[in-house]
């Protein structure tokens, strides 16, 4: 805080315990119990999953850049993608926001010293980990080519991959997500501190909350679909292929059941990242708290009634297909209202341009744009036509990278002062948001032309006439490539070069700004009570010299 | 809280006092036993889309079953349940003696239970009633009747493999008690494992007429 302009070195200021350096070596983290660890040991491990998944998609946009497919073989391809798929979704989006952020800040948000199982919270990360080297271990001994889907019967009978190996990495990790959900609603549930109501909580909380509900009621139900995959692939039983008597639409019910909602595991934790950071950065509560608050708890249970939307050209009887249709138009609404709220906060407020608000901005258009495309496949006649083609691949991208992982940016952003203690530098932050959002635009627009067009989604030899967009899309991937790279970069960096940050750099309110960064080991010396997490300056207490201007100095 | 409770040994650090630690364990065990819900759940829905698109094949499987031996099993795991009950009153009470006789009690009908459903397993495999490449019978309906025997297997395999692990537990609450670490304040973990205890029952009151009964 006291960054004094005195040219002399400043002597080194005695160093504080806090719970990075509260114990040295490898054990002391690979057995540690405190949440703010387990949350680091998360950073690096879904950082590394990125890459990975980052890396097979390089290759197919490289390989898409000629209609010829002439960079890996069809095979190469097809595993490519599906190593993409399952990287991405079930070792990077599902634990980025919750396992990081969440288990960083869940506890101290809401005042309390830790989670209220912080040894299931370690077995969590291990279960992670677990899974992940299996899925790992299954793409280095041949890969799996079913796409992130599995869809049966290929997957239980034709797939001539590591299937099995795959779907048991997927089974354990499922139980990390379970287990940190279960904690969550635990501590959420428990371990507020005094003062601290329901209708008092951050909204990041209540994000939190309604994904946890999505993770303990989904994920099990994906796990023993897994658990039949190996099984009928183990024993040539037909539960999900017709030949062998099975119905393969069972699968994708069951399916799509948890990975329909899955979606708003990865996009739900985002929207509570956004609410806080607009409040932050606009000084003023959000705009309609309840609304934002109860929107997270309807998306959450929507989310589990809209998963025949998938399944529109699956043989669904057409009269369930109305029903999904009509309840996906449903989901969109609570959506609307938060994007509503966002806007409405933003509007004559005296906004700071910082880095994190900045991916706020993005994260509300691009998922405006993937919302809305969402409600193009909800309409049963457009979903005929652009069923399976990159329509459907640029919309769920817009929601999951210009969402989900402008989110986790934005709140990386905004909460890694409190992390490290130290400030990133904000001139490449804001250049690197501009580079991702620039970069995300070029690749996954020209998707839109092409599903429109008719470009099947998993094809690697095409039409040569749609070589321009993809060519475009190609480049727009390499952009997003280095975007990606420069905050890792610059964020190692001010591990060791960054400003100290002070408590609260941001002048932000809410619980976790009022203690040190890093913080200590329990997070809070003293008891906590809790007024208002919002408390920031209303319209009447804006200082004269502010208000004379407000017409539209601010805006 | 009181004195007793706040520098009671088994508080954890991040707790303020023993009831809070004690309602957050207890919804920790509920919440986990509505994901097994879901668990179970959607198999069961799986069993019931697959036995309409088979239903002779799933009643001829039906038949191949032993009712007698599923219906002692299913007293037995009742019985076991009973016990586990007086287990849970013992360590309201905080009388370690009694939590221990109950508990072994609890292990002894559950092993008993796990013998017969191996009697049952192994009937099956000798009579080649098990899916896959030991698949011998010879029936009009195989197919449906293997995909049944699938279904029977998953079934009663998960929920065996769920007392097993409930046996780990057990033996665990076990040793607990005899370092006399139960007292009248603090028995969270014997009230946990026997929600969870009567949680696998209940599966295997839904599994037994499903798989056993439900012949046509």
């Amino acid at each position: 805080m006291s960054e004094s302009t005195a040219p002399i070195a400043r002597p080194p200021a005695p160093t504080r315990e806090h719970y990075l350096n509260v114990k040295y070596g490898i054990k002391s983290w690979l057995l540690t119990v405190d949440h703010k660890r387990i949350a680091i040991l998360y950073l690096i491990s879904i950082t590394a999953f990125f890459f990975i998944g980052g890396a097979a998609a390089v290759l197919i946009r490289l390989d898409l850049a000629t209609p010829a497919g002439d960079l890996v073989s069809s095979e190469t391809y097809n595993k490519l993608f599906t190593i993409h798929g399952i990287i991405m979704v079930f070792f990077f989006l599902i634990p980025s926001i919750p396992a990081v952020l969440g288990n960083f800040l869940v506890p101290i948000m809401i005042g309390a010293k830790d989670l209220a199982f912080p040894k299931l919270n370690l077995l969590s990360w291990y279960l992670y980990m677990i899974g992940g080297s299996f899925t790992l271990w299954a793409m280095i001994a041949g890969g799996v080519d079913t796409g992130w889907t599995f869809y049966a019967p290929y997957s239980t009978t034709y797939a001539n991959t590591h299937v099995i190996a795959t779907a048991l990495g997927i089974f354990v990790t499922g139980f990390s997500s379970i287990l940190t959900g279960l904690n969550f609603m635990v501590t959420i549930h428990m371990m507020r501190a005094p003062g601290m109501t329901w209708l008092k909580m951050p909204l990041f909380i209540w994000a939190q909350y309604a994904t946890s509900i999505i993770m303990i009621l989904g994920t099990p139900v994906l796990a023993i679909t897994i658990v039949l995959i190996a099984i009928e692939r183990l024993l040539g039983v037909g539960i999900f292929d017709p030949a062998l008597g099975g119905d393969p639409v069972l699968f994708q019910h069951l399916f799509w059941f948890y990975s329909h909602p899955a979606v708003y595991i990865m996009i739900l934790p985002s929207m509570g990242v956004i609410s806080e950071v607009i409040s932050a950065f606009c000084r003023r509560a959000v705009f309609g708290y309840k609304f934002i608050a109860f929107s997270s708890l309807a998306i959450a249970l929507l989310g589990f009634l809209v998963w025949g939307h998938h399944m529109f050209v699956s043989s669904q009887s057409p009269y369930a297909g109305m029903v999904f249709s009509l309840l996906s138009f449903l989901i969109a609404v609570p959506s609307a209202i938060k994007v509503f709220n966002w806007t409405a906060t933003l509007y004559k407020a005296s906004i700071s341009y910082q880095t994190p608000i900045l991916y706020a901005f993005g994260f509300i258009g691009l998922f405006t744009i993937g919302g809305l495309t969402g409600l193009f496949l909800a309409t049963l006649a457009i979903d005929v036509h652009v069923h399976d083609t990159y329509f459907v691949v640029a919309h769920f991208h817009y929601i999951m990278v210009g969402g989900a992982i402008m989110g986790f940016l934005g709140g990386l952003h905004y909460w890694w002062p409190k992390m490290v203690g130290k400030l990133y530098p904000e001139a490449w932050a804001r250049f690197s948001a501009l580079v991702i959002f620039v970069g995300f635009n070029l690749t996954f627009f020209p998707q839109f032309l092409l599903g429109y067009l008719g470009m099947p989604r998993r094809y690697h030899v095409y039409d040569p006439e749609f070589q321009v967009l993809h060519v475009l899309s190609s480049a727009g991937a390499s952009i997003l490539g280095i975007g990606y790279l420069i905050p890792m970069v610059y964020f190692l960096w001010s591990l060791r070069y960054g400003k100290d940050a002070g408590p609260n750099p941001w002048d932000a309110k809410g619980l976790e700004w009022t203690i040190p960064s890093p913080p200590t080991t329990f997070n809070f010396e003293e008891p906590v009570t809790v007024g208002d997490v919002y408390d920031y300056p209303t319209e009447d207490e804006t200082p004269p010299w502010k208000q004379g201007s407000s017409e539209g100095a601010h805006v | 809280m009181s004195e007793i409770g706040e520098h009671h040994g088994a508080l954890a650090h991040h707790f303020e006092d023993l009831e809070q630690q004690r309602q957050s364990a207890d919804l920790g065990m509920w919440i986990f036993l509505a994901t097994e819900i879901m668990f179970f759940g959607a198999l069961f829905a799986a069993y019931a889309v697959c036995r309409w698109m088979n239903p002779a094949g799933f009643s001829t499987g039906t038949s191949l079953l032993d009712v007698p031996l599923g219906t002692v099993n299913t007293a037995v795991l009742i019985g076991s349940s009973l016990t586990m009950v007086w287990a849970v009153q013992a360590g309201h009470r905080g009388d370690s003696r009694s939590i221990i006789r109950n508990l072994v009690g609890t292990l002894l009908l559950g092993s008993v239970f796990l013998v017969i459903k191996a009697l049952e397993y192994s009937h099956k495999f000798h009579d080649g009633l098990v899916p896959g490449s030991l698949f011998t019978y010879g029936g009009e309906q195989a197919a449906g009747v293997e995909m049944f025997l699938c279904f029977y297997f998953v079934m009663t395999g998960l929920h065996a493999l769920h007392m097993v692990i409930g046996f780990g537990l057990l033996v665990w609450l076990i040793l607990l008690a005899r370092r006399g670490r139960f007292t009248k304040e603090y028995s969270n973990p014997v009230e946990g494992v026997g929600l969870y205890w009567h949680f696998v029952d209940i599966v295997w009151i839904f599994l037994f007429p499903m798989l056993y009964l439900l012949e046509h």
